[in-house]
């Protein structure tokens, strides 16, 4: 090799680092810079809502007067109020009512979806289509289906002879609870079925084969293998299913408006009803704090009685 | 117990032919191996012999009868499968049980079924641990182990220790050998690994491509392979296969080499000429080889050698000390020459 050739040689020289990449070399620094985006979201459009809400509660504010502290007055009155006790009821009846049907419809939709189908991809995005559509343009819709003179269910069982009269589903409080309660089930199942069927396909074929091999039927298969495998994430299913019947607003609100004479409130559609409406805030945020024991409960139920399975877990846990 | 029958057994998906007329003849509480390459259609057989798939054509019959359209509960057979498909949310106990209380046993039928088989496997610390808990080889034997409770007439194996380490793949051959042997089950076994065919098989099947390439014993097939692709399979390492023609009563190879002819070859044609590594011995009047690789391995040394233009490979007890570019002399042992027809593959 000529000594031309061997001057040229490249070789690594060490640079100085700057100040800046000094700083972002530096751990506690970058461990804020990082964060501080997610914890500056949550801060302005959780904390701030959150508190500002439970702060309202204890106070006597309307629109257009900021309001003085009153302790527990609000709850006091709350307490006392039929109107509230009856949203309460419904809260719990159409959340659980609601749940059992979405559940139980949405598994045996997962089963069958889980079987080999034509066109199997195809149905199941036609399954998620009521998710998809705006909760406020499903609620006009089923405020038609279940309007008192232009129903479509009436009109059927009209032409089809089975009836004389319109159906009354929305004017009386029992038939508008009942109907809120199909509409809110014909909403949810999708999440429920394609969730649930995503849970459906990590059990291994193989155990239902070495099942089937062990002399089990079909009803023995789910009842040992295809359910309590289901558990786990049917119980986060649940859990997000029952906080969101819970808390739910739109469908309600854009059907009946908690009417018949109060009879289809639900808390959340309560309290904006006194809150923004009648002006109210303080009660309206009063109402609408109320609900957080109840969720803590269901949150707390369902992950403790049903998401924990000793099975699922590693080595250390005999 | 039972003889299992396997009669022209046809399989395909869709258009797609897996299985092209397969006949097999077990007999009772013999240990069948079938043995291949992926994809040739083993697991498929086994499948169908448990009732997992349908059967296109042709019948198996287990004990005398045929079993086509029986289900698989009632077939009275066992099986293992490759991820040994232990239920997760059971217990060992409860797994090994699950069969018996499906069908309604007492609880202390239950109970000393499972003590009993736990004892056969070495299992009994292990009962009330989940599958999660336990390491490879401990499921390989609760998977055993829900088989034996079963007491079928007939043991299935798919592949059952591709996913245990080296180490424990060796012990479990050993122990699945031993259990047959106590049991005296009839076992048909599915692997990709010849050694486990050879070291457990009572009889051995070689598929490729959907058909039965040979059956036999281990040794027969290891002495006499019917055709090239058994010749390649069976044995580790593999046959030198070189390619060549006989004329003048020698073997003429690449690069015009002239190696010895077995006893009763053909006058002239076109073969392969097949010897098997532990079949070259050293020789100084020998073929002259060029070492291209030495690998000693303490109980054998295996040298890759350059005869003529062919690859060799030897395998010798001896300790050689040789390096590349050295030259080695071998000879073949001219009894355990094998012979191909170029054209047909099969054994001449």
């Amino acid at each position: 090799m000529s000594a031309v050739a061997e001057d040229k040689v490249w070789v690594r020289q060490a640079k100085a680092q700057s100040a800046l990449s000094k700083l972002f070399d530096w751990k506690p620094f970058l461990v804020a810079m990082c964060m501080l985006p997610a914890l500056g979201l949550l801060f302005v459009f959780l904390t701030y809502p959150l508190g500002l809400g439970i702060w309202l509660a204890f106070t006597d504010t309307t629109i257009g007067r900021s309001g003085r502290w009153v302790g527990l007055e609000n709850f006091e009155y709350m307490l006392e109020d039929p109107i509230w006790w009856n949203a309460v009821f419904f809260s719990v009846f159409y959340t659980g009512v609601a749940t059992i049907g979405k559940f139980g419809l949405g598994l045996w939709l997962a089963l069958l979806l889980n079987n080999h189908l034509p066109f199997k991809s195809m149905l199941r995005a036609i399954i998620l289509l009521p998710w998809i559509v705006p909760t406020v343009l499903t609620a006009i819709a089923f405020w038609w289906i279940y309007n008192p003179q232009f129903s479509i269910i009436s009109w059927i069982f009209i032409e089809l002879g089975l009836r004389t009269t319109n159906i009354d589903f929305i004017n009386t409080a029992w038939p508008a609870r009942w109907s809120l309660i199909g509409a809110n089930i014909w909403r949810g199942i999708p999440f429920v079925a394609i969730s649930l069927l995503a849970g459906l396909q990590t059990i291994s074929p193989s155990l239902y084969e070495a099942a089937l091999l062990d002399g089990s039927t079909g009803w023995q298969r789910f009842r040992y293998i295809t359910f309590p495998m289901l558990l786990p994430i049917l119980a986060i299913v649940m859990t997000f299913s029952i906080i969101f019947t819970f808390t739910d607003f739109q469908l309600v609100y854009a059907i009946t408006r908690g009417g018949p004479v109060n009879s289809t409130h639900l808390l959340a559609t309560l309290a904006f009803q006194r809150g923004i409406p009648g002006g109210q805030l303080g009660e309206g945020a009063a109402i609408a704090v109320s609900m957080i024991p109840f969720l803590v409960f269901a949150t707390l139920f369902s992950y403790f009685a049903l998401a924990r399975r000793k099975w699922q877990q590693g080595e250390s846990n005999d | 117990m039972a003889t299992v029958d396997i009669r022209d057994v046809r399989k395909n998906f869709g258009t797609t032919k897996i299985l092209h007329g397969v006949s097999v003849a077990i007999e009772d509480g013999q240990f069948v191996v079938l043995v291949g390459p992926s994809g040739c259609g083993k697991s498929t057989l086994l499948r169908m012999l448990a009732g997992l798939e349908n059967i296109t054509g042709g019948d198996i019959s287990i004990g005398g009868r045929v079993v086509n359209n029986v289900p698989p509960k009632d077939r009275d057979i066992a099986m293992v499968f490759q991820n040994y498909a232990l239920y997760p949310h059971m217990t060992v106990f409860q797994n090994m049980a699950f069969s018996m209380k499906l069908a309604g046993a007492p609880r202390e039928h239950m109970e000393s079924e499972v003590q009993k088989a736990a004892k056969i496997l070495g299992l009994g610390e292990l009962l009330h641990r989940f599958p999660r808990q336990l390491s490879g080889g401990q499921r390989q034997r609760v998977a055993m182990g829900r088989a034996i409770v079963r007491n079928p007439q007939v043991f299935l194996f798919d592949e059952p220790l591709s996913n245990l380490d080296a180490k424990l793949r060796v012990q479990m051959r050993s122990e699945i050998k031993e259990l047959h042997q106590r049991l005296k089950v009839t076992t048909v076994y599915v692997t990709h690994d010849q050694i486990e065919a050879m070291t457990m098989a009572d009889l051995i099947v070689v598929m490729n491509h959907g058909r039965i390439e040979q059956a036999g014993a281990p040794l027969e097939l290891y002495d006499r392979p019917a055709n090239l692709f058994v010749a390649g399979f069976i044995g580790s390492p593999a046959m030198n296969m070189i390619d060549g023609r006989i004329e003048g009563g020698a073997f003429h190879g690449p690069g015009g080499v002239a190696w010895p002819l077995p006893p009763g070859a053909p006058a002239s044609g076109d073969v392969i000429y097949g010897i098997r590594p532990e079949h070259l011995r050293l020789d100084p009047d020998g073929l002259e080889g060029v070492v291209n690789v030495v690998e000693p391995t303490g109980s054998e040394t295996q040298v890759v050698m350059h005869v003529g233009g062919a690859h060799l490979l030897g395998a010798f007890r001896e300790r050689i000390l040789t390096r590349h570019g050295e030259v080695l002399r071998v000879s073949p042992d001219p009894a355990l020459i094998h012979l191909f027809d170029k054209a047909t593959g099969q054994r001449l």
